[in-house]
């Protein structure tokens, strides 16, 4: 059924941010191929008219009291930034020179 | 003491307790000196923090004199746990302390906030001595995908103690902690404890509640306990279970005080057999399945049933496109779970010279994720991807409905199900690490059971090969009391089985300082994941 080519493969990663080196990327073409091929199987059931299970407790609109509470302690928060300037988090640029 | 505290059951620590046979600290300083001398060639632990875990069980010992002063209505009302070790698998948060979930991407992470389990547990005045081993983000079988290195089975210190909960598994069949905490995604819990000999329990989806734990697929996730008896499964659950507004998935529903509800004696346990209708489903003895757990299996039924229970042959005939079904839900589901880690707020973080955003995503999760993650995130990615979503993701989850209205057709003729747990006993350390695939098989057992959200609960049921077998009794929704009721009955009915007097074999090589670690053990066959 599948037949990811190695393009394919570099898009999908790309999608995912995830950066790989040649080896990962020949590597995965193939997994990728075996375990889609594990996939095919699914087309033998017939679907149509079955409507689909995202979750299987029959719960609904959970909702909860609008209140205040505190937050999360903001130092202990923000001692884990890998970088941070003061009181906030320091972000690559997104806009400008280097951003989109 | 002479006897050694690290052998009592959970319930028998917490009648020691109360009895003042011994003090919580006695029992912790015991625990924690079993995992000094033992873990070096284990390896289930990441983190354990001794001086904490001390001062928790002084605060114990402090509320257990109080109550003895006051007398026998105020010791009776402690919590059942009270000063007893638990150990946490390496995904749930306790505040100030490390959680890496098995994975590079979390080194250094410090949690700044408890699990709802985790302030469940303390309250109840728990010992929490640290993190146990698992497959990175609980993708795994066989906790060789974890950074930090493999665990070790002590049963066979050269084979694998299953995953992805491996270290939670381990540490309790080896005496280190008598009770555990893992989480189930498609066997993560039941498949340790069938490979090194413990009893697991996947509650029913929504029972716990997973508030502070790292998510891997949000619609399979479960919490649940690992013991080396029934019972101690039992007053685990009962501990951590129940509404928690702050995960919107987990029920409203009453939790029963489970280990009240189980018989003391084993005649009135092996009594509550009779008349239980139990289904047997024939897909569930598949292909690749070792003769030596079926028979294995085939013989527990077989007690069960001259225990007066009856047997029905059950038709799950959607079992085999299981595996097909989750390793598109799950990796789906992972991917998108998975996207938070962009080295922006915490955790590991490349940021490259020239200040494109984007290559500094693609160097942070490139290098943070290991082998396995990537594929998941791959798998994952593709199957939600435009031009593909119907063809996998719609069309598994429309497969997930008709796996699903298989165990309610059942359950409309049984009480509950009995099946193996895993198809095989604990394997050898890289038979599996090549082929996702046949690591993918190791769950054929278990993971429809996430599917359809049902509690399944694995008990030991005898050896194959000198390795542990575990039976694995699947139950309608919310019915965990019934599986502890069916466990704690099979415990009854083979509590003079020879097999319960054997030990894993190899704790004595875990006291060994020749014997070498886990991961030197699993480099020697090239399986460093």
């Amino acid at each position: 059924m599948a037949n990811l080519s190695r393009k394919d493969v570099e898009h999908v990663a790309h999608l995912a941010r995830l950066g790989l080196t040649d080896d990962e990327l020949g590597t995965l073409e193939g997994q990728l191929n075996h375990i889609l091929d594990q996939y095919a199987v699914l087309a033998e059931l017939e679907t149509d008219q079955i409507a689909p299970t995202a979750q299987t407790i029959e719960l609904e609109n959970i909702l909860r009291k609008d209140e205040v509470r505190p937050g999360l302690a903001a130092e202990e928060v923000l001692a884990l930034a890998p970088e941070r300037a003061g009181p906030y988090f320091l972000v690559p640029p997104i806009l400008g020179e280097h951003g989109n | 003491m002479s006897t050694d505290l690290t052998r009592l059951h959970a319930h028998q620590m917490a009648a020691g307790l109360r009895r003042g046979d011994f003090s919580a600290h006695e029992l912790t300083a015991a625990h924690l000196d079993r995992i000094a001398a033992t873990d070096r060639p284990l390896h289930a632990w990441v983190f354990v923090d001794r001086v904490a875990a001390l001062r928790e069980a002084e605060a114990a010992d402090d509320r257990i004199v109080l109550a003895r002063e006051e007398g026998a209505d105020a010791l009776a009302a402690l919590p059942a746990l009270l000063g007893v070790p638990v150990a946490l698998k390496d995904l749930i948060l306790t505040r100030g302390e490390p959680a890496t979930a098995g994975s590079r991407i979390l080194d250094g992470y410090v949690s700044p906030y408890d699990a709802h389990i985790s302030e469940r547990l303390k309250a109840a005045g728990a010992i929490l001595p640290g993190k146990t081993n698992m497959d990175e983000f609980a993708m795994g079988s066989s906790t060789e995908f974890s950074a930090w290195g493999p665990t070790a089975n002590p049963w066979d210190l050269e084979r694998v103690p299953g995953g992805s909960s491996g270290g939670s598994a381990s540490a309790v069949a080896a005496y280190q902690v008598p009770l555990s905490i893992g989480t189930d995604t498609g066997g993560s819990i039941r498949q340790p404890a069938a490979l090194t000999g413990i009893v697991g329990l996947k509650p029913t989806y929504g029972r716990v509640s997973r508030y502070g734990i790292v998510a891997f697929a949000s619609s399979l996730d479960q919490i649940g306990p690992f013991a080396r008896d029934v019972r101690g499964a039992a007053l685990l659950l009962a501990a951590i279970a129940g509404r928690d507004e702050r995960d919107s998935t987990s029920a409203p529903i009453d939790v029963p005080d489970y280990a009240a509800q189980l018989p003391e004696s084993d005649d009135e346990a092996a009594a509550s057999l009779r008349g239980v209708r139990l289904g047997l489903p024939r897909q569930y003895f598949v292909a690749g399945m070792e003769p030596g757990v079926e028979t294995r299996i085939r013989e527990a039924v077989a007690r069960l049933a001259d225990a007066g229970a009856e047997i029905v042959d059950i038709d799950l005939p959607h079992t085999d496109y299981g595996l097909a079904t989750y390793y598109i839900i799950a990796p789906a589901e992972a991917s998108a779970n998975l996207a938070r880690y962009d080295g922006v707020r915490y955790g590991h973080s490349v940021r490259l010279e020239g200040g494109d955003y984007i290559a500094d995503y693609l160097a942070t999760r490139g290098g943070g994720f290991g082998a396995e993650v990537k594929r998941r995130i791959m798998l994952g990615t593709y199957a939600l991807s435009a031009g593909y979503y119907d063809a996998y993701y719609l069309k598994a989850q429309k497969v997930r409905t008709l796996i699903k209205a298989d165990f309610d057709t059942a359950f409309d003729q049984v009480d509950a199900l009995v099946a193996p747990t895993s198809p095989t006993v604990a394997f050898r350390f890289g038979t599996r690490l090549a082929d996702p695939v046949a690591m993918y098989l190791s769950d054929a057992c278990t993971l429809p059971v996430n599917m359809a959200g049902l509690p399944g609960l694995s008990v030991p049921c005898g050896l194959s090969d000198g390795l542990p077998v575990g039976l694995q009794l699947i139950g309608r929704p919310w019915d965990e009391l019934r599986l502890f009721q069916l466990g704690r009955a099979y415990e009854a009915i083979t509590a003079d089985a020879a097999w319960r007097t054997v030990e894993p074999r190899d704790l004595a090589a875990l006291e060994d300082p020749a014997t070498p670690s886990a991961t030197d053990r699993a480099a020697a066959v090239g399986a460093a994941a």
